[in-house]
């Protein structure tokens, strides 16, 4: 394993030296609070691994995105076309990713890049998309990734990890991609393999003894039938605080739902795609008027089915949550997924 | 605080073993320090779990809209007062209301609490108006004046207005020199700023609409936002549609907004949210001398026609 040693001194410059050939993005401070978003020359990636409200899904899948677009002018020949829209997919580099918000960006793949369906918005993002991952040294204590299948040094998804070590990060070069990206910030400079493999690792120790990993328990969610858990008493009570605001699926890493729009004004039509929530009912609500889900008890549920059993059951890869905590954060009635997975994990169905 | 806790627990538990309600609403606590989770309780047993401190920050009044039982609700001063628009506009009756009352003396504003530490809050407790807040690397002694809610700072209906039992003794009202403010302050503003205060004001929403679905007054059974046959807005993040979310959504409560503060609690940005329904609060009580939600036997100011009545805005 390759890694090199970056001076913090040096760190500026080299981010500006990648500009030459990245759009950079990353998290940086707003009026009160973090967002992810391209930063604009001298502005620099907030490197304390502060959590952003919203997650960078962002980056590769916009709230609001352009994507056709055509003339309604019946003079031109291609008049009622759709076309897609020109979008720079030049390479960028996101620093300073969370290890558990590039995890979510795998999950979200595995519906965007399928074998038999590939969106080309999300897959052209991903693709000129190098993930430069920031490890962190001291996790919050809304923190519970290492229940669900990430951590505070997880690599999945990342191209480079860097690794705060005080007066310089170590960077572990994960791919070639991050390799690429690394060498076009000018930082060469490989550190002793060995021992910087045992630093990281000391660091990596003492983060993730601040996690209490027994806390989220997880381990018995594939074996519970569905239906059982889907008709358990339990979500109606759960439910009740629930307002049915979007905010547990905005700031969600890996809620990839979304909605299509036509928009036209004058002789242009534009298609969009918008982030969706499973909370609203206008989500399900069928043009006959019907609507399967209906009632809030039913979207809360879908919620989570979805995120710790359906999703587990069809794709075997653990849970549909990274544990970053952002909707136990900011949820407004304090609905915490924890408590519920635990609830779900733990659930015996009642005897008839 | 305990000893409301303790005296809310003891009234409930009566009221449902005696099975003067089929339910409770209430508040138990939250998962994280400085939250609150309303919840419901059907059992004398469930009824130990309420609890109430400076948290309790939502309006309760939204959880009663259209329900058919027999319910107790504990209510604070503003809670009271959507409780009465809900029985006003036939969202509830009182006969099938028991409400215990909170006096009241201001909810705290877990941002400004938040912004003093730079860590995660870990502890948070209080006591004869001092607050305790801890992180892993700090503590502080807090006095509650200091970190109120901005509502809850110009509130002048602490106590409950409508209510059958009281958990406690009446507080005292404040007198409030310059209830708005605020809002003159905008009034002064050049249309220009006005124009620019309001779209940085909302240049961050992403449309979760949480301050709806928080606030007891948006109960309509499909949301001007959320019709899609015709569709009224837009979906996207256009400026446009954003701000006609908010104007909508604002003038919708004129005459009916009690200040609660639980859109502004409820967002997950961060949003002013209030700065819109002020201005509207202001002119309700100016022009029309109407303060909402204190009465449940008079019509509001904009579901009555009065000959007299004020038309300096009309231009």
């Amino acid at each position: 394993m390759k890694v090199i040693k970056i001076d913090k001194q040096n760190w500026t410059g080299g981010i500006d030296k990648s500009r030459e050939n990245y759009q950079i993005f990353g998290p940086v401070k707003d009026k009160e609070h973090f967002v992810f978003k391209k930063l604009n020359l001298k502005e620099y990636p907030d490197m304390e691994n502060a959590l952003s409200v919203l997650s960078p899904k962002s980056i590769l899948f916009p709230q609001s995105e352009k994507i056709l677009a055509a003339s309604l002018d019946e003079s031109q020949d291609d008049h009622h076309i759709m076309k897609r829209v020109a979008t720079d997919y030049s390479p960028r580099a996101v620093i300073g990713i969370m290890p558990c918000d590039a995890k979510a960006v795998q999950l979200v793949k595995l519906n965007f890049d399928t074998d038999d369906y590939r969106d080309p918005y999300w897959c052209d993002a991903y693709e000129a998309t190098t993930f430069v991952g920031l490890a962190v040294n001291k996790p919050s204590i809304y923190d519970f990734t290492l229940s669900m299948g990430s951590g505070p040094f997880a690599e999945e998804g990342l191209d480079v990890l860097l690794v705060d070590c005080k007066d310089h990060f170590l960077a572990k070069v994960l791919s070639e991609k991050g390799d690429a990206f690394l060498k076009a910030s000018g930082f060469t400079s490989e550190a002793d393999a060995d021992k910087s493999a045992k630093l990281i690792n000391e660091i990596k120790n003492q983060a993730e003894k601040a996690i209490d990993a027994e806390k989220v328990k997880t381990e018995k969610l594939k074996e519970k039938s569905l239906l059982e858990l889907h008709g358990a008493s339990f979500w109606e009570d759960l439910s009740f605080s629930c307002i049915n605001c979007g905010t547990c699926t905005f700031v969600c890493p890996t809620c990839w739902c979304f909605d299509i729009q036509d928009e036209t004004k004058g002789k242009k039509a534009v298609r969009f795609r918008n982030w969706d929530s499973c909370m609203s009912p206008l989500f399900t609500l069928h043009a006959s008027s019907h609507n399967p889900r209906a009632e809030k008890v039913q979207r809360v549920r879908q919620r989570f089915m979805h995120k710790l059993k359906y999703f587990v059951d069809k794709y075997d890869q653990g849970t549909m949550c990274v544990g970053c905590g952002r909707c136990v954060v900011h949820c407004p009635v304090n609905i915490d997924i924890r408590e519920i997975c635990n609830t779900m994990n733990s659930y015996e169905a009642e005897q008839a | 605080m305990d000893s409301l806790t303790d005296k809310i627990r003891t009234l409930c538990t009566g009221l449902l073993k005696d099975g003067k309600v089929d339910m409770i609403v209430g508040f138990k606590k939250g998962t994280i320090p400085m939250s609150s989770c309303p919840c419901v309780a059907r059992t004398p047993e469930q009824a130990k779990e309420l609890i109430w401190d400076s948290n309790c920050t939502l309006n309760l009044a939204n959880y009663l809209t259209n329900r058919k039982e027999k319910i107790g609700v504990v209510a604070k001063g503003c809670d009271s007062r959507n409780i009465v628009n809900h029985i006003i506009e036939n969202k509830v009756t009182r006969e099938n209301l028991y409400i215990i009352g909170v006096p009241c003396d201001g909810m705290v504003d877990k941002r400004k609490i938040r912004a003093l530490f730079n860590d995660d809050i870990t502890l948070f407790s209080e006591e004869n108006n001092k607050l305790f807040v801890e992180t892993a690397s700090e503590k502080k002694e807090l006095d509650k004046q200091d970190f109120l809610k901005n509502n809850c700072t110009t509130c002048i209906h602490r106590n409950p207005v409508i209510y059958d039992e009281l958990a406690a003794d009446p507080v005292e009202e404040q007198k409030i020199e310059n209830r708005f403010a605020d809002v003159i302050k905008i009034e002064n503003m050049s249309s220009d700023d006005k124009w620019n205060y309001f779209n940085d004001l909302i240049k961050d929403c992403i449309r979760c609409y949480a301050c709806r679905n928080a606030c007891p007054l948006c109960y309509c059974p499909t949301c001007f936002v959320d019709e899609s046959n015709p569709q009224w807005v837009g979906k996207g993040q256009d400026i446009n549609d954003v701000r006609t979310f908010h104007l909508l959504r604002a003038y919708h409560c004129a005459g009916r907004c009690t200040d609660c503060g639980a859109c502004e609690e409820a967002c997950p940005m961060d949003i002013h949210v209030r700065a819109f329904t002020r201005k509207l609060v202001k002119d309700s009580c100016e022009i029309f001398d109407w303060e909402p939600g204190l009465d449940p036997n008079k019509r509001p100011a904009l579901d009555t026609f009065n000959p007299d009545d004020p038309d300096g805005f009309i231009k």
